[in-house]
Parts: C-alpha cells; sequence; structure tokens
C-alpha cells in the first residue's frame, strides 16, 4: 500500500523540498523501517522546488500476516491467505504513519520549527482504499476538514483518494491517521479502551465538532458500545460551549449480521419481549410444570422460566453448540444456586430427529424455529415434536408475513428465514399437524394487533387430545 | 439328571439360606452371569450381611440385570427369591427385554439347611441364622412352588434334596429361534394360501425339480445348497391346501426347507386339536379339502405347527424371519409378546397417526443390521423398507407369489393363475384376527423420523473398507448443527464425498505441486496404472436423477413425488433456486434417457458425483467479497507503487522487487476469470460428472475408472450443452515415458487457466501394502494455487515457508471419509435402514467439521 504526500509551493523561500525537514526524512535517500507486519520504506519520486513528493511504502508480508491471524470468517476458510490487507491502506498506515513519521504527525520540526505551525498547500494520495460498493460516503469524511477530495472510479469497492487542502502537515497526518482506519473498517489488532485514547489525542481539536463523528467513532472502535460511550462522552467535554456539540445518537446498532437486522426490523415493538411474555402466560395457563425450550438461542425464556418456580424442570435445546455456551454464560450457569441450576438442564439437540430425552414433558416450546427450517423438512418437524415427543402441550410462535409491510426494511425479518408465512398458511399447517398427531390446535395473536395484518408474531397451541389408549 | 437350560436367559435361583444356590451358580456360571444380592449388599455398604442395606442393594442389582438383559445375556439371580413380591420385578424385566424367566428351586429339608448355617457361622464370630428364620423362608417357598409357571417362569426346576443338586448337569441349549448355523443360500416364499400350482411354478423357476411320489410325498431336488424358507400362512382360503402342507412338510422333515408359521396356520392347528376357533377368513375351505384326508396326515398338519418356533434368526443373525416380521429389539428373544409380534405384527402402534398400514409401523422405524422378510400384510408389490421387505403378494388374491433369493436379494415372482378369493378389504390386515392387546410402555416409533441417539455424540462406524472409524463428540456436535439447518432430506443424503489430498510438497523450485510426486505415491503403493483427470474448476455435487418422479417415493421413501436431487459436498442443496434445480435435473435425466443408460444399467434412477461449473454459481458471493476486491486492490496499490519507485533513483533496488510482485498479482486476477462467467439461466450451466457411482442393486465402486470415464463419455453424448466430458489419460507408471507425457499434458493444461488434474489408481478401491489407498490425489497448477495460497505464494521469499505440509493428516482424513462414503452408499443399496445410511454420511459431514489447513 502506498501513502503519497506532496507539497506544492510557489514560495521561493519556502521551497516544496522542505517537505524533507518537514518530514524529517531526507530527500535524496531511500529509508527503510522494520515494522511488526512487514517494512516501510519513505522515498521522493518526486523533489522540484515547486512540488517535493515523498511515499510511504508500506511492504506487508503476506505469508507472515496469515500466520499471526488466527481463525477465518464463517463461509470464506482462505481468507488468511487470499485477502487484501496488504495491498490497501488500512490500520497498518495508521501504524507506520505513527512510527515513521511521528515527529510530523507530532506537529514537531528541528529545522523549520514555524513551518510546521504554518497551513501548507498538501496533498496526499492513497493508492488503494477499500471503501464499499458506494465510495462516495468517503467524501464525506474528509470535505468538512476542508480538503478537496478526488476519488478514482471504484473497482470492486477498491477506490484511490486524494485529499488537496491549506493545512498543518501534522493535521493531515492526523486526519489520515484516525480516518483510513474508520474507512477500511477493518482493524488489525484488538480494539480495546487504549483505542479510546488514540482517538481521542489524534481527534483533539477536530472530531468534536466533525459532522459525522458518531459514525467515525463508531467504526474506529469497532462497534463498541461501551468504547463508542466513552469516546462520545469525552469528545463533548472538550468542546467549551455544549450547546454547539451535534447530537449524540441514543442509542448504538450493534454489530450488522442477521440477528441484529431482526432486531432493528422489529425493534420498535419490543416485540421480543411480548412474545416471551405471551408464550410464558400460555405456560402458566396449561398449568405446565416441566417445559422443554427447543430452539432456546442466548436463553431469554429460560431466565424468564428460571424466575418462576412454577415450572419445576426446565431443558433448553438448541442445535448450535456456540449458541448453546453463550447461553450458559449468559444465565450465569457456574454460579446459578444449587436448587435453580437443578431445575435446568441445556442440550445440544435439533427439532428435525427424534429425541428421546426431551420426552415426557408437560410443554414444548418452539419460539420462532420453524422459519428457521427448510419446507422441505417440515415434516420431520412435526415428527419429532409433535409425534414423537407427545407433550400434553405444545407452543410455536413464527411471524406474521402480512405484517412485514409495516416494517422499515423490506424482505424477511433475518436472513436466515426459510420462509414467513401469512395467517392462513401458519394455520392451514398447524391444523394439518395437529390432526395427523393427535392434537387440537388454537391460534393467538402476539403483539399489538393490525386491523388488517394482524399481530406482528403469531402463536400456535397445540393440546393433546385424549389419549384412545386405556 | 440332565438339565437343559436355554440360553440366554434370566434364571432365578429360589431357595432358603444355605440351600447351595451360590455353589450351584459358581459351577455353572461364569462369575459375571451371577448377580448376587449378597454381592450388592457388600457393594453398597461393604457388608454382605447388613440388612439395612437391602433396598439399595436390590437397586443396584436391578440395574445390572436390566442392562444384562438388554444386551441379551444369561443372568443368574442369586438371591433367596423365596417371595412372589420378591420375584415380581425380575419377571418384569424379563418380559420387557423379551427373555426366557426360569426359576430353578432348591427346596432342601431344613435339617440340612440348619446344620450347613450352623457350620457356616463357625469362625465368623456372627451367630447363624436362626431355624426360624430358615423356616419362614421355606414356608414362603412353598407357598409359591405351585404358582410359579402361573407367576410367568418358562422353565421351573425343582430339587428337593443335596443329593439331587449333586448328581445335576447342567446343559445349556440355544433358545428355538436361533438358527444362526444355518448359513443359506435361502429361497424365501411369502403367503402361499394353499396356492399350489403357482408354488409348484415357482420352485421350479428357483431351480427345485418337484414330482409327485404318491398321495402325500413328493420327490424334491433342490439346486445344490440352497434351501426353501416358508414364511408362514400355507393354508385356508387357496384351492390346493393338502398338496401345499404335504409338500412343505415333507420339505421341512428332508432339511430341504425351514417353515415358520403363520397365524392361520396356528388356527388350523388349534381347530385340529378340537379347540373352539371361530371358522372365517377362509378356514372353511382349509377344513372341507382336509376332511378328505386320513386322520393321521390331519394330525400331522398339527404337529407340524404346534411344533414350529414363530421366527427364525439364520445366518449368523443376518437374515430374521418371521410371518409378520419383527423389530430388533425382539430379534432371537422369547416371549409371549415375541410371538405374537412374530404371527401378528405391530398391533400397538398408534396406527392411525399418519394414516399408514400397520407394517410400516416397525418397518419404517427399523435400524437392525439384520434383514427381516416376512409376509402376511398383502402389498401390491414386495418392496424394501430399511432392510425389511414384506413378500406377501397376495397370490390367494390373484396377485402373485413371490419369493426372494438370499443372499442374492433377487426377487422371483409367479403371478396367480386366477383370483382364488375376494377379500374384504384389499391391502390390508384382518381386523378380526388380531389378538387382544395390552399396551405397555411407551408406544413405538411409527413414523419415518430419524432417531437423534444414532448420530449424536461419540460413535464408532463400521465399514467394510476400514473397519472402525472413530468420530468425535465434538465433531459430530458441529455436524449435528450443519446437517438441521442446512442439508438436504436424509434420505437424499445417500453419499457424501471424501477430501481430497494434494500431492505431497514438491522440491521443485517454483513449484509447490507437481504431478511426479502424485506417480511416486502410487508407484510405492504398487499400483501400476493411474487414470489422470482433468480437474474441473466448480464446485464440487451429487446428483441422485430419477427417471420417473415417483422414484422419489417407492425407492427413497418420500411422500411425495420429485425429479431428484442436487446437493453439495457438504451436504447442501446445491441449487438456491429450486426452479433452476428442477430443471437442471429435468434435463439431465433427458440425457440419461438418450444416452441409453436407465436401460443398459436397468436402473430407474442414478447416482454421480460431478463437478458443476461455472465456480462463480455457488461462489459469487466469495469472488465479490474476497477474490475480485484483492486483484483490485493488488493491482491498484502495486501499479501505484511501481509508479512512484519508477521516479526515485535512489529507489531502485526496490523496483524490481515491486514489478513482480505486480507481475504475480496480476496473473493472480487472471487466475479465477476462467471458472466464472454469468449465469442467466439453465443453458449457461455445465455438469461434469467423473464418478458414476451407484445404480439400484448396484454401487460401481468395483469398477476401473476407464469404466466411469467411458459410461460418462456416452452420458454426455445424450447432454450435449449441458455436460462435459472428463479429459483424461490413462498413464503405466512403470513407463517414463508415459509419464512424463502425463507431466505435459499436465503443465498444457494448467499453463492454459486450468485448475490441474487428479490421479487416481485404476481400481476405484485400491489397497497397498500398508491398507486403503488415497482414492484420488490432485496436483493443482501454479497459477491456479495463487487462489488458494494468495496472489505472491510462488515469490521464493515466500514458497520456501510454504512447502513444510500437513499433508499426512488430510490423507488419513480422506481415507476415512472414503471408507465412509462408500459404506453409506452400500448400505443404501443393500436396503439397510435409513439410520444406518445416515448414520455414515452424517459421519463424514463430522469428519469435515475437523481443523485442517484449508489450503490442502
Amino acid at each position: 500500500m502506498l501513502l503519497t504526500l506532496t507539497l506544492h509551493s510557489d514560495d521561493p523561500e519556502t521551497p516544496a523540498t522542505e517537505l524533507g525537514h518537514l518530514l524529517h526524512k531526507h530527500p535524496d535517500k531511500c529509508q527503510r523501517f522494520d515494522l511488526a507486519f512487514g517494512a516501510v520504506h519513505v522515498f521522493y519520486p518526486e523533489t522540484t522546488a515547486t512540488r517535493c513528493t515523498a511515499a510511504l511504502l508500506l511492504d506487508v508480508d503476506p505469508v507472515g500476516l496469515a500466520r499471526s491471524r488466527s481463525g477465518a470468517p464463517e463461509n470464506r476458510p482462505l481468507w488468511p491467505y487470499v485477502n487484501d490487507r496488504p495491498y490497501v491502506a488500512s490500520s497498518f498506515l495508521s501504524v507506520a504513519i505513527s512510527r515513521v513519521l511521528g515527529t510530523a504527525l507530532g506537529g514537531r520540526c528541528e529545522r523549520r520549527p514555524e513551518l510546521a505551525e504554518r497551513t501548507l498547500d498538501l496533498e496526499a494520495t492513497v493508492a488503494a482504499l477499500s471503501a464499499g460498493p458506494a465510495p462516495d460516503w468517503v467524501r464525506g469524511l474528509f470535505e468538512p476538514l476542508g480538503y478537496t477530495v478526488t476519488l478514482t472510479p471504484p473497482v470492486e469497492g477498491v477506490v484511490g483518494l486524494t485529499l488537496r487542502g491549506r493545512v498543518r502537515l501534522s493535521a493531515l497526518l492526523a486526519h489520515l491517521y484516525v480516518l483510513v482506519p474508520v474507512v477500511d473498517h477493518e482493524k488489525h489488532y484488538w480494539v480495546d479502551d487504549r483505542e479510546v485514547d488514540k482517538l481521542l489525542r489524534h481527534g483533539a481539536g477536530w472530531l468534536a465538532t466533525h459532522p459525522e463523528r458518531a459514525q467515525i467513532v463508531r467504526r474506529y472502535l469497532k462497534h463498541q458500545r461501551g468504547l463508542c460511550r466513552d469516546a462520545l462522552a469525552a469528545l463533548d467535554a472538550t468542546l467549551v460551549d455544549d450547546t454547539n456539540a451535534p447530537d449524540a445518537p441514543e442509542t448504538e446498532p450493534e454489530a450488522d449480521d442477521g440477528a441484529a437486522s431482526e432486531q432493528r426490523a422489529e425493534a420498535p415493538l419490543r416485540l421480543d419481549d411480548r412474545r416471551r411474555e405471551t408464550v410464558l402466560s400460555a405456560l402458566r395457563a396449561c398449568g405446565a410444570r416441566t417445559v422443554v425450550d427447543l430452539g432456546c438461542g442466548e436463553g431469554k425464556l429460560l431466565r424468564a422460566l428460571l424466575a418462576d418456580a412454577a415450572f419445576t424442570e426446565i431443558v433448553g435445546v438448541d442445535v448450535a453448540p456456540t449458541v448453546l455456551r453463550r447461553a450458559s454464560e449468559r444465565l450465569k450457569l457456574e454460579r446459578m444456586s444449587e436448587e435453580r441450576r437443578a431445575r435446568l438442564t441445556l442440550l445440544q439437540g435439533s427439532a428435525v430427529y427424534r429425541d428421546d430425552r426431551l420426552r415426557g414433558r408437560d410443554a414444548v416450546v418452539c419460539v420462532e424455529v420453524i422459519e428457521h427450517i427448510d419446507p422441505d423438512r417440515l415434516d420431520a418437524f412435526q415428527d419429532a415434536v409433535l409425534g414423537h415427543l407427545q407433550a400434553r402441550t405444545v407452543i410455536l410462535t413464527t411471524p406474521n408475513a402480512e405484517y412485514n409491510v409495516l416494517f422499515r426494511e423490506a424482505g424477511l425479518r433475518h436472513t436466515d428465514h426459510r420462509f414467513e408465512w401469512t395467517r392462513a398458511e401458519f394455520e392451514a399447517w398447524a391444523a394439518a399437524a395437529a390432526r395427523a398427531a393427535g392434537y387440537g390446535v388454537r391460534f393467538e395473536p402476539v403483539g399489538e394487533a393490525d386491523p388488517q395484518l394482524g399481530p406482528p408474531t403469531q402463536m400456535a397451541i397445540f393440546t393433546r387430545e385424549v389419549a384412545h389408549a386405556p | 439328571m440332565r438339565l437343559e437350560l436355554p440360553c440366554p436367559s434370566l434364571v432365578l435361583l429360589v431357595g432358603a439360606s444355605a440351600s447351595g444356590k451360590s455353589t450351584f451358580a459358581r459351577r455353572y456360571f461364569a462369575h459375571t452371569e451371577i448377580v448376587s444380592s449378597d454381592a450388592c449388599r457388600a457393594l453398597v455398604s461393604d457388608d454382605e450381611t447388613d440388612q439395612n442395606a437391602t433396598v439399595d442393594a436390590f437397586e443396584v442389582l436391578n440395574t445390572i440385570v436390566e442392562k444384562r438383559l438388554q444386551r441379551h445375556l444369561t443372568t443368574v439371580i442369586d438371591a433367596t427369591n423365596v417371595q412372589p413380591e420378591a420375584r415380581r420385578p425380575l419377571l418384569a424385566l424379563a418380559r420387557k427385554y423379551h427373555m426366557l424367566p426360569i426359576a430353578l428351586v432348591f427346596d432342601l429339608p431344613s435339617a440340612v439347611l440348619d446344620a450347613r448355617n450352623v457350620a457356616r457361622a463357625e469362625g465368623t464370630g456372627r451367630p447363624p441364622i436362626p431355624s426360624r428364620v430358615v423356616a419362614h423362608q421355606r414356608r414362603d417357598l412353598h407357598r409359591g412352588l405351585k404358582t410359579l409357571r402361573r407367576e410367568g417362569f418358562s422353565h421351573v426346576f425343582v430339587f428337593e434334596s443335596a443329593e439331587e443338586v449333586g448328581a445335576c448337569e447342567l446343559v445349556r441349549v440355544p433358545l428355538r429361534p436361533d438358527r444362526r448355523g444355518e448359513l443359506g443360500p435361502f429361497d424365501l416364499i411369502g403367503d402361499v394360501h394353499g396356492c399350489f400350482d403357482e408354488l409348484h411354478t415357482l420352485l421350479g423357476r428357483l431351480g427345485y425339480a418337484v414330482d409327485r411320489a404318491g398321495a402325500f410325498e413328493w420327490r424334491v431336488t433342490p439346486p445344490p445348497g440352497r434351501r426353501v424358507v416358508f414364511l408362514g400362512d400355507l393354508v385356508d382360503r387357496g384351492p390346493n391346501v393338502v398338496d401345499v402342507l404335504s409338500l412343505a412338510m415333507q420339505m421341512v422333515r428332508d432339511g430341504q426347507a425351514l417353515c415358520v408359521p403363520g397365524n392361520h396356520d396356528l388356527k388350523l392347528a388349534r381347530k385340529l386339536r378340537g379347540r373352539d376357533v371361530k371358522v372365517a377368513h377362509g378356514l372353511a375351505e382349509s377344513l372341507a379339502q382336509l376332511d378328505t384326508t386320513p386322520e393321521a396326515f390331519r394330525e400331522d398338519v398339527a404337529t407340524f405347527f404346534d411344533e414350529m418356533t414363530a421366527h427364525l434368526v439364520l445366518d449368523e443373525g443376518r437374515l430374521v424371519v418371521a410371518h409378520a416380521g419383527l423389530k430388533r429389539s425382539m430379534h432371537g428373544r422369547a416371549s409371549a409378546a415375541v410371538r405374537d409380534f412374530a404371527l401378528y405384527g405391530d398391533t400397538t402402534g398408534e396406527i392411525d397417526a399418519f394414516g399408514l398400514p400397520v407394517r410400516l409401523d416397525w418397518a419404517a422405524a427399523y435400524t437392525g443390521r439384520a434383514t427381516v422378510v416376512y409376509g402376511h400384510t398383502p402389498v401390491p408389490r414386495a418392496e424394501w423398507v430399511n432392510g425389511t421387505i414384506d413378500l406377501d403378494t397376495g397370490c390367494v388374491f390373484g396377485g402373485a407369489l413371490t419369493a426372494l433369493r438370499y443372499p442374492e436379494r433377487e426377487l422371483v415372482s409367479v403371478p396367480a393363475a386366477q383370483v382364488y378369493y375376494t377379500p374384504i378389504r384389499p391391502l390390508a390386515p384382518e381386523a378380526a384376527e388380531v389378538p387382544p392387546v395390552a399396551p405397555a410402555g411407551p408406544p413405538p416409533p411409527d413414523a419415518p423420523g430419524l432417531d437423534l441417539a444414532t448420530i449424536s455424540g461419540k460413535s464408532h462406524l463400521e465399514t467394510r473398507l476400514l473397519g472402525r472409524i472413530r468420530v468425535g463428540e465434538g465433531e459430530a456436535a458441529a455436524a449435528l448443527e450443519t446437517v438441521s439447518r442446512f442439508s438436504v432430506d436424509p434420505r437424499w443424503l445417500i453419499y457424501v464425498p471424501p477430501t481430497m489430498s494434494p500431492a505431497e510438497t514438491s522440491a521443485r523450485p517454483n513449484f509447490l505441486e507437481h504431478p511426479d510426486e502424485a506417480f511416486a505415491y502410487y508407484r510405492e503403493q504398487g499400483v501400476t496404472e493411474v487414470v489422470c483427470q482433468k480437474k474441473h474448476m466448480g464446485s464440487r455435487a451429487i446428483v441422485v436423477v430419477l427417471r420417473r418422479p415417483e422414484v422419489a417415493i417407492t425407492r427413497f421413501g418420500f411422500a411425495r413425488a420429485m425429479p431428484g436431487v442436487v446437493y453439495s459436498r457438504t451436504g447442501r442443496p446445491f441449487f438456491n433456486d429450486a426452479a433452476l434445480g428442477e430443471g437442471f435435473l429435468d434435463r439431465l435425466r433427458g440425457a440419461v434417457e438418450r444416452a441409453g443408460l436407465f436401460d443398459a444399467l436397468e436402473t430407474d434412477w442414478l447416482c454421480l458425483d460431478a463437478e458443476m461449473l461455472p465456480w462463480s454459481l455457488k461462489a459469487r458471493s466469495l469472488i465479490e467479497q474476497q477474490y475480485a476486491p484483492t486483484g483490485a486492490a493488488g493491482l491498484a496499490g502495486l501499479t501505484a507503487a511501481v509508479e512512484a519507485l519508477r521516479h526515485a533513483p535512489a529507489a531502485a533496488a526496490l523496483l524490481a522487487r515491486f514489478e513482480g510482485r505486480l507481475a504475480r498479482v496480476r496473473a493472480y486476477d487472471q487466475a479465477w476469470r476462467p471458472y466464472c462467467w454469468p449465469v442467466e439461466g439453465l443453458s449457461d450451466v455445465r455438469c461434469a460428472p467423473f464418478h458414476l457411482l451407484a445404480a439400484e442393486g448396484r454401487t460401481f465402486f468395483d469398477r476401473p475408472h476407464a469404466w466411469h470415464m467411458e459410461q460418462l463419455e456416452t452420458l454426455a453424448g445424450g447432454g450435449v450443452g449441458l455436460l462435459e466430458v472428463t479429459p483424461n489419460l490413462t498413464v503405466d507408471l512403470g513407463d517414463a515415458a508415459a509419464c512424463a507425457a502425463a507431466v505435459e499434458w499436465w503443465q498444457a493444461h494448467t499453463d492454459a487457466g486450468g485448475e490441474g488434474m487428479v490421479v487416481k489408481p485404476q481400481a476405484f478401491v485400491s489397497n497397498g501394502p500398508r491398507g486403503l489407498l488415497q482414492p484420488a490425489i490432485k496436483v493443482r497448477g501454479r497459477e491456479y494455487l495463487r487462489i488458494i495460497y494468495g496472489p505472491e505464494y510462488d515469490a521464493p521469499e515466500h514458497l520456501e515457508r510454504l512447502r513444510s505440509r500437513a499433508v499426512k493428516a488430510k490423507r488419513r482424513l480422506a481415507a476415512a471419509e472414503f471408507a465412509l462414503g462408500v459404506e453409506a452408499l452400500s448400505l443404501f443399496i443393500e436396503h439397510a435402514p435409513l439410520a444406518r445410511v445416515h448414520a455414515c454420511a452424517f459421519g463424514v459431514l463430522a469428519l469435515e467439521s475437523e481443523a485442517l489447513d484449508p489450503r490442502l
């Protein structure tokens, strides 16, 4: 990756070659600095009195990089070996700026201290930035700081960025230090509270009043809510007049996975909580004392069930081992009192296989589970849950597709949803399934119902009909 | 006195203290077979005489007994067992696990007992057991002695003196159904119901010469070594019960046939014994025909059936026959419930739940290893269900008389000459003949659901190629998520392909992989000929293509008709768009049809191993998010760097290096492009099959790769535009020039943008001196490896660091996965229970979750 810094000058008193002093790097030399991720070379492709360009060339070692990484993103096992990290400007560049151009970044210059204090006609070019499919948003980061921004036409989300403006060199470097990783959005190291200090140090004097500061803070700190809150509060404190502070957003959205988007889609309704309450009261109403939560996720319903001593045995089942681990952490299983712990069992299981371990309980609940099952395998679900477990009561909830038009975002509510049913579709399926397995079924709304479109979530309560056997 | 003890069984020793039970037990039984209440008392309390520990001790005793009975092991209870309350739980366990309960009663005179008790106590410091206690025990014993049979014991043996005990010689005899030593081959014949003509024709077809030698006599010459097994219901309804009976009886007597009784046969026998039996369901026809026969013949008939056992376990346990079938937990066991099941079928299930016929209840849930052959329920066609088959094709109702050749598994059928009897309810069980049932315990599974227990947790899977393969708990847990959330229906998942190891790392400069190492591997293992196949760069797919959509119902057990399936190597549906998938299968079916393969292979479905092209069909997001941006970033960054370096004389030393980097990234950016083209519709999709894995009745793992290539070339001829031929080269490993030519072939192919080639031993399954060989080894091209190892992997400073690779671990995994895949498909072909096929397919997916270097 390459960063070039150009000083333009038509002032014979201050020839452009003074850039060498400002950067503390001799224009006739090519210097090499060894950093953890590889080498950094500094050299000057152009050295005239009117134009002087210094190049900061990062020679990232791709093999070393792959070896220092642990793990790969899901479905991209080769990512550690085949990726754009060695080629784009990223947090590596920030590290290089601070380690190789630290003096200039600090605003110091031994030979021409006054130059470091002056605004100069400076130009910076970043050869390759990974800016996403619509890179124009990058302008909004730099233009408020007084730069003229030029972007090369994007190729596969990669752009070249040129900034020109009258600024102090240290300010230009600080802007790049903070904003390059904000654009790139993938830090090569773990983000902790030291990052907040760095952000505040290099953002001093400009970040607090930057119109995009919320986004900058969020992306720089990788969406860690706690850190973002600290940083924004600290930025507010630096403003002399608080009334000028731009509004900080109330909440920070979480990492952009499917669950978050589902939450966001349904957020205004706090539907999740409503669903849980509705299911709980349905369980109480049917007098269940032993309950299987099939598809328990991270255990919000389990927690609610544990809180009510009427439920004497609670079995939480999920198919994903990672989710179960998280459930056990969130429920603080290790520290739970013995009595409470004895009421809860967490098991890995599956809604499409018969599982004798789950039989003999009063009720089975599957909250927002069936829409994650391929339609082809609903027969197996029906067999495993209604046919095999034979609980007295079975409660299913699933989104009501009709209601979706009321959400801001179009499409399915979660990327893993295989389908979302209208009320008629759900009711037809449930009625047939109930008939086949010897259950009666009734339906109840969950959440505030729209007069035409119905409730956001629909719930079916299956009740086993009296067995014919003596 | 010789005492024949049927084993395995549950033996209760019954007798007062000191009646010699323990001594007797030690004399005849292994110490692990004896479960003693004293020993259990000692286990829980350190004191075998501590009466306070009795309750706990019996809890332990019952647990041990239950586990042993579950495993069908002879178990001897060494306790006084004098009270009926003490015997009751043990009898219940025997019933639950269908074990014969046997009582050995030690009824010794009290004088003997008292004397022994005194002698025993000497030197222990404890008082002897008082006489009144012993007297009490004897009184209890005598009270129950007469009713032991009524309590449920199948055999009761009583010793009345110490001499009798001493003189006893106990001999174990196998249970009556246990005929494991009979290895076959067999010809199993379904319900005959007096259809003598059809039976005669069928026997002729099977190679049995049958001639009449007298009124009730026959001259029978079976094919050498073969024997008939009659599956019961020889009588009733049909026109010639007498000849059927006399022939069957004679063949059984002469050792030419085995026979299990049917419900009709036993009812007839009861009637002939003068019992009060309702004459219905064709019994009248039998009686009328037998009326003219001599008294002695009728007596023989009654005895013939009376002496028969309701099911047989044959061929080392691999074959079980019973008139109405038998579930796994009852095989080889003995109880009234087992007998009822064998005669009447599964009558306790909630049969209405899924609206399926009775026989499906147990057969659909069957997961046993033994093949179960039965009749009883007339069906239109004999069809395999989870390794079980019903041969009653309703001959007497105008259907056919069907035989199964075992172990060949061929069906031979003779159509009925006419309708002899009109069924009241066609193809349905006769409700009136179902005995009254008292359901106990949980209802049996009654629909085709798979049990989690068959796949989850740590397991050892038996394979024919590699013995037992271990699947770890963590791997199974990861695979359970995959298979539950993303896989195609398990009924489709009949084969999962193994991972493939690359050649060992080449030592040549500039090369990480080279054909020489692949050739060397096979040469060292004694292989003389290999097939080199061009490796298409797309996505691996397993394709099951059906000749008619109904085959999904008849062969794969679905409820609805479907054209087949295409799934990825991780078992996921290949096409996200169902219509595209159906269109593909439709075109493929047409190609197979035109190529004449369905007819040539006598099958109505095929399973293919193939590469689907283009790569971008499945890998689009990968390309958009990873491959394309990497190239774009590399080109942009390095072009700018080279440009800057050109203008900086001081940095001249760096210029060459960065020009080299740029050239490599340029090459990378070209490397993946040939594998991508836009897919607007089906006409843009290509399929390159390279293994013809299986068709009805057989797998093709026994055919050389040359055969596969030939078949698939024929297939490609039927599907121009859809199917691609895989260019291949047969190489004699002893011929240096041929090997060099193959290297050149590889070089030319990879230079032209090809991924590489796969080297396979000519025989699909090959063994070397150290066992199973790698079924295939891939040798990837230099340019292709950029998209695996990184754009600049071949820069000398990188390449040297990349040379150490864990190829061995990859090969171990590949061999295990190959063995499991072959096992799954072979089991499917053999009509094994779905659960067993699924366990093997699941095993491959589980092994795949092991963390290995993804670049290999």
